[in-house]
C-alpha cells in the first residue's frame, strides 16, 4: 500500500516537473510546480519525515510560490510572453541541458545503488528534527540564518523609499 | 476508530461543516442585524432560516458564466482549490478526546500549510479572470496573506512550547490544568487578527474590497463558483474558530457536558465573536493592513514567543 502511493506520488511529481518545464503559459507552468512540490511533500512523508513535509507545503508551496505568482502577476505577461517563451522551446536548445541532466542522473543512480536503504524505516519526529538542527547541525542553522537576514537587510535597502527633500520650489 | 469508522467520522465532519457554513451566511446577517439595529432577514420560515435554502436554489440556478477573456481551465479549478484546502484543514481538529479523523504528529503545521494553500484559489481566480480589478485583489491579497502568514505560524509557537508538541491532541490535553489563552494571551490576540486575515473576511478583507474593487478577485465569478469561494470563507472561519478553541480554550475540556458539546458551544462563541468584529471594526486602508502587520503584529508574536521560551526554560530548570 505504502509502495504503491509512493511511487504513484513520485510520478505525479515527475510528470508535473516535466509539464513545468515545458509549459509556455507561465501562470500554468507555476500550478505544475506548485502540484510538484505538493507530490514531493506526500514523498517526504511516505518516507517517514513527516516535519520535511509539512515545511515542503508551508514553506514551498504555500509562501515561496505565491511570492512566485505575485511576480507573474505584476509582470502582466499576455499573448506576447507566450510566444517568447515557445521561442526558447526549441529542441536543438535542449541538447546541452539534456545531457547535463542525463549524467546527473546516472550519478544519483549509480549512489542510490551504492547504499542499500533510503529510509531508516522509522518516522522522524519533529523534536528530533529540532535537536539535531540545534545539536550537531547548529552551525549550519546559524550560517543560514546570517544568511537570511543579510538578505533582509539588502531587500529592504532596494526597496526604501528615497525622500527627496524638496526646497522652496514644489 | 476503526478505518472504516474513521472515514465515516471524516465525511460527517466534511458534511457538517458545509452546512454549518450554509447556515452561518443566514445566522451572520441576523447577528449582524441585531448589532446594527436592523433586522437581517427575518421573512422566510421560522426567524428566517428558510433563506439558507433559497439562496441556494437562487445560486445553483444562476447563470454559470466562464467569460471568454479567461484562462478557462485556472477559472475552473480557482474555487475549488479552497474549499478542498480548507476541508482537508478539518483532519486534524479534535473534537473530543476520541473525535478525530487523524493525530498527526505535525498536526498544528498540517493545519498552517493547508491555510497556506488556500491563497492559491483567491490568486488563481485573479489571474485567471484577466480582469484588472481582480488583479488588484489578487495582488493585494498575495502581500496580505504572506505577512500575515509569518507571524500566524510564529504565534502558535508559544503553544508549542509550552506543549511540547505539534500534535493537536496533544496540546488540548496539556490545558487540563490552565487553559492557554491565559498564559498566551498574546499568542491568541496576533492569531486572532491572523486568522481574520486569513480568511479575509471583513475588516481584513481588502482583497474584495467594493468600494474600490468591485468585488476583487472574484468579480468575474457568479453562480455555483462564486458560492465556492463563499462557502470557502465560511468554512475558513469556522476551521479557525476551531482552531483557537483547540489551541487557547481548551478544546473539548470542561464540567458536567460531554465533550463534543463543550467543543462545538465554545466554537460556536468564537464563530459570534468574529461576526461582532466584523459589525464593529472598519475596514482599514491597505497600507495600514501592512502597517499593522509588520510593525506591530510581528514584533509582538517575537517578543511572545521570547518571554514564554524564557519563562518554560525556568520553570523546566527550577
Amino acid at each position: 500500500m505504502m509502495e504503491t502511493l509512493f511511487y504513484l506520488a513520485a510520478v505525479i511529481a515527475l510528470s508535473a516537473t516535466i509539464l513545468a518545464l515545458t509549459r509556455a503559459n507561465a501562470a500554468h507552468a507555476l500550478i505544475y510546480l506548485i502540484l510538484s512540490l505538493l507530490a514531493v511533500a506526500v514523498l517526504f512523508f511516505l518516507m517517514g519525515a513527516p516535519f520535511a513535509a509539512a515545511l515542503e507545503i508551508l514553506i514551498y508551496a504555500g509562501a515561496i510560490m505565491v511570492l512566485f505568482v505575485f511576480v507573474i502577476m505584476m509582470l502582466n505577461l499576455g499573448k506576447s510572453g507566450e510566444e517568447l517563451e515557445r521561442s526558447g522551446l526549441h529542441a536543438r536548445n535542449w541538447i546541452i541541458p539534456g545531457i547535463m541532466a542525463t549524467l546527473l542522473f546516472v550519478e544519483l543512480m549509480y549512489a542510490v545503488e551504492q547504499t542499500s536503504s533510503l529510509t531508516s524505516g522509522t518516522a522522524v519526529s519533529p523534536k528530533e528534527v529540532g535537536l539535531e538542527l540545534f545539536g550537531p547541525y547548529v552551525l549550519a542553522v546559524e550560517l543560514a540564518s546570517m544568511l537570511l537576514l543579510a538578505g533582509l537587510v539588502g531587500a529592504y535597502h532596494l526597496g526604501r523609499r528615497f525622500i527627496v527633500r524638496s526646497g522652496s520650489d514644489d | 476508530m476503526s478505518e472504516l469508522g474513521t472515514i465515516g467520522f471524516g465525511l460527517f465532519i466534511i458534511l457538517a461543516a458545509v452546512g454549518g457554513a450554509a447556515t452561518l451566511t443566514w445566522f451572520e446577517r441576523r447577528l449582524l442585524g441585531i448589532w446594527q439595529d436592523r433586522y437581517g432577514p427575518n421573512r422566510l420560515g421560522p426567524f428566517g432560516v428558510g433563506q439558507v435554502a433559497s439562496d441556494m436554489i437562487k445560486l445553483l440556478t444562476k447563470h454559470d458564466w466562464v467569460p471568454p477573456f479567461s484562462d478557462r481551465v485556472v477559472f475552473v479549478f480557482a474555487p475549488t482549490a479552497i474549499v478542498v484546502a480548507m476541508m482537508l484543514g478539518f483532519a486534524v481538529v479534535p473534537f473530543g478526546p476520541d473525535l478525530y479523523v487523524i493525530d498527526l504528529n505535525i498536526g498544528l503545521l498540517f493545519f498552517l500549510g493547508m491555510t497556506s494553500l488556500a491563497v492559491y484559489s483567491v490568486l488563481l481566480a485573479a489571474l485567471a479572470s484577466n480582469n484588472k480589478y481582480a488583479l488588484l485583489g489578487g495582488l493585494r491579497s498575495a502581500a496580505q496573506m504572506v505577512s500575515y502568514e509569518v507571524f500566524m505560524g510564529l504565534s502558535l509557537m508559544g503553544v508549542v512550547m509550552l506543549t511540547g508538541s505539534f500534535s493537536m491532541r496533544a496540546i488540548v490535553e496539556a490545558q487540563t490544568d490552565l487553559w492557554n489563552f491565559i498564559p498566551q494571551f498574546l499568542g491568541l490576540f496576533t492569531f486572532l487578527i491572523a486568522g481574520i486575515a486569513e480568511s479575509h473576511r471583513l475588516p481584513f478583507d481588502l482583497p474584495e474590497a467594493e468600494h474600490e474593487l468591485t468585488a476583487g478577485f472574484h468579480t468575474e465569478y457568479s453562480g455555483m463558483k462564486f458560492a465556492m469561494f463563499m462557502l470557502g470563507e465560511y468554512l475558513g472561519l469556522i476551521l479557525i474558530s476551531c482552531m483557537i478553541v483547540a489551541l487557547f480554550f481548551g478544546g473539548w475540556l470542561g464540567p458536567w457536558l460531554p465533550p463534543i458539546v463543550w467543543f462545538c458551544l465554545k466554537t460556536f462563541i468564537v464563530i459570534c465573536f468574529f461576526i461582532l468584529l466584523r459589525a464593529a471594526i472598519p475596514r482599514p486602508r491597505y497600507d495600514q493592513l501592512m502597517t499593522l502587520g509588520w510593525k506591530y503584529m510581528l514584533p509582538l508574536t517575537l517578543f511572545n514567543l521570547l518571554v514564554t521560551g524564557a519563562v518554560a526554560l525556568t520553570l523546566k530548570g527550577g
